[in-house]
């Protein structure tokens, strides 16, 4: 009973050389010694440490930006790789689409600003560090009261419900007298920390230890996804993204599961948000455009949704490509003006050739071309 | 009675898609659904496995008062239902579906020993274990709804068209199989439109058209009425 069926055979075009040279390279990673893989993960955490002090990128050639303080960008890419990161487990595993993302960012740092800064109506004045858990615990709530009513209901409400709901935060934002609209929340105090001379580790001028902070935090939060994803909870939530229906038929609570989905999803938003507020000092409501919504959404399918390192790659490359713009002048016209037309051309581009993302997860790729010949059947 | 509806009613928007269903299941039965396509077969599963709230009526399960539980619940009381056509899971593999189906269980024993079960019923699957559900033909998927169903040890099993888009050589083999399943101790509530090999297998059956319970009866009894031969038989 151990025969199987070969597939018919056809001949052979270019694109499948090409998928068979990436399948070479991931069969390759999947099949050398767990040494070989820990050795070469070691290799690559150790090089993003390492990439932002001028002593090792003046040596990378073209990857450090011109027009911009490279340790800078790198913070803002680590940012929106954390994002990616927990945007992921909403639509990525779960399924759900989230237009309104930025907006549990923006709970965030709002949530640290109004309880630190010395601008602020409530003047509790409450260290960094002790903020912290109570703005993840805040846009987890935020999250699960936007869900309950939305994620009982399927399919484009949700989306629809999202986008209003980071709007909402938006516009409180810059009308609100509470939240101080474009005048901000200054002086918002850093991480703690300082070294043996008294200098603080969190300082104004040097991005690093910012960037590290949130590096460790991305390694942090992506061994706890990896870990969910692997229980039951993310079976539970692929079985809901593959198939709502036939999941709950399996005895699945798919509600409970979309819900903490989303909650999940929206802590780790909250977090960055935090983490932005602690480093940036001041917020007011211009960091929070609706266009960041989108631009994480696209960089969690540009890299590969449902995919963790997708997702990581699809949030660093979005952001890196984006700032790499900056300073580069053609025919007299800064590049940087058009960095958005470039970014959807490069995802037009993608969605045609490319529709799983760059580097999608396997069960995804199936499920796209499960979905395709619905589609061819269904006409 | 394993499982008793009554006067069961179910709106889609404001079209009325069951108009005051009653029907029962007793322990150890096969029960048949048959009608014409729009009748309501797969509308009156739906309602039975709490995927769509009902308008008025109750649907009882041993003793139970079921008709306002949540679908997950249900499962774990014993109901599961495997869907009609697609209702796999197309990323997973044979076993992860297969493992998908014992969702609500926590004895591992016994779920490896019903997966040793299922695969023996179902000698193709074992062949395809580590294939993704969506790669597989469309008898196999088949095959892989009802035993992924059964590997939540129903008390009630319901199947939705398990012959849909078969060849009549596979057909004969689910049908088979139904029967088998049924044999070992799996009460089977079972909606086809291939009323011949429906009626045949089944103890008891029952007519549905629009929305109406017209006819019930034993299988025989209904294989040989006139009027449901002519209407579902292709028999004049």
């Amino acid at each position: 009973m151990t025969t199987t069926i070969d597939p018919p055979e056809r001949r052979e075009t270019a694109a499948d050389k090409l998928r068979q040279g990436r399948h070479a390279i991931s069969e390759r990673w999947h099949h050398a010694p767990r040494w070989v893989r820990w050795v070469l993960l070691v290799a690559v955490i150790a090089f993003f440490y390492a990439l932002p002090n001028k002593e090792f990128y003046q040596y990378l050639g073209p990857i450090p930006t011109p027009g911009a303080n490279f340790t800078q960008v790198m913070f803002t890419v680590s940012i929106y790789v954390l994002l990616a990161v927990g945007l992921n487990i909403v639509v990525g595993f779960a399924g759900l689409l989230d237009l309104g993302y930025f907006g549990f960012f923006a709970v965030g740092a709002y949530t640290v600003a109004v309880l630190t800064s010395p601008s602020s109506d409530v003047k509790t004045l409450w260290p960094w560090l002790l903020v912290v858990p109570i703005a993840i615990a805040l846009t987890m709530v935020s999250g699960v009261m936007l869900g309950t009513p939305t994620l009982r209901l399927r399919g484009d409400y949700l989306a629809l419900v999202t986008l209003g709901f980071a709007e909402m935060i938006r516009i409180a934002a810059v009308s609100s007298e509470f939240l101080k609209g474009q005048r901000g929340f200054n002086q918002i105090p850093h991480p703690p920390g300082e070294y043996a001379d008294g200098r603080p580790w969190f300082g104004v001028l040097d991005a690093r230890p910012y960037y590290w902070l949130v590096l460790t935090l991305i390694i942090l939060v992506v061994i706890g996804v990896r870990n969910l994803t692997h229980s039951r909870v993310g079976r539970a939530w692929i079985s809901i993204r593959e198939d709502e229906d036939a999941a709950q038929l399996m005895g699945v609570p798919t509600f409970k599961f979309k819900l903490w989905a989303f909650a999940s999803g929206a802590a780790i938003a909250g977090l960055a948000g935090a983490l932005f507020a602690g480093k940036q000092n001041f917020v007011n409501s211009q960091n929070f455009e609706l266009l960041n919504s989108i631009i994480i959404l696209a960089a969690v399918i540009f890299g590969g949704s449902g995919n963790i390192v997708g997702a990581i790659v699809g949030g660093g490359l979005v952001a890196y490509m984006i700032e790499r713009f900056r300073g580069i002048e053609l025919f007299g016209v800064e590049l940087y003006e058009y960095r958005f037309l470039f970014f959807g051309l490069v995802l037009v581009v993608m969605m045609i050739f490319r529709p799983q993302g760059l580097i999608p997860n396997r069960r995804r790729a199936a499920e796209f071309k499960d979905r395709r010949k619905e589609v061819i059947v269904g006409e | 009675m394993l499982l008793e509806i009554e006067d069961v009613s179910l709106l889609y928007g404001r079209i009325q898609a069951l108009h005051g269903i009653s029907l029962t299941v007793d322990e150890g039965e096969i029960v048949a659904l048959i009608g014409a396509n729009g009748a309501g077969k797969s509308t009156t599963m739906r309602a039975i496995s709490g995927i769509r709230p009902v308008a008025s009526g109750t649907i009882k399960f041993a003793g139970e008062d079921i008709t306002k539980l949540r679908a997950d619940l249900r499962v774990r009381r014993g109901l599961c239902q495997a869907p009609e056509g697609r209702g796999i899971f197309p990323g997973m593999s044979v076993l992860e579906n297969l493992d998908m189906g014992a969702y609500t269980r926590r004895d591992k024993a016994g779920i490896a020993q019903d997966l040793a079960r299922v695969l023996d019923l179902f000698p193709r699957l074992a062949e395809r274990r580590k294939q993704a559900g969506g790669t597989l033909s469309g008898g196999e998927q088949q095959m892989l709804a009802v035993g992924r169903a059964l590997m939540s040890r129903p008390k009630l099993l319901l199947l939705d068209e398990p012959s849909m888009g078969l060849a009549p050589m596979l057909i004969q083999q689910i049908f088979t199989i139904i029967t088998e399943i049924n044999q070992q101790g799996t009460t089977i509530l079972l909606v086809e439109q291939n009323a011949q090999q429906a009626l045949a297998r089944a103890h008891r059956a029952y007519v549905l058209e629009t929305g109406r319970i017209v006819k019930s009866g034993t299988g025989t009894d209904l294989l040989h009425d006139p009027s449901v031969k002519e209407a579902y038989l292709g028999v004049a």
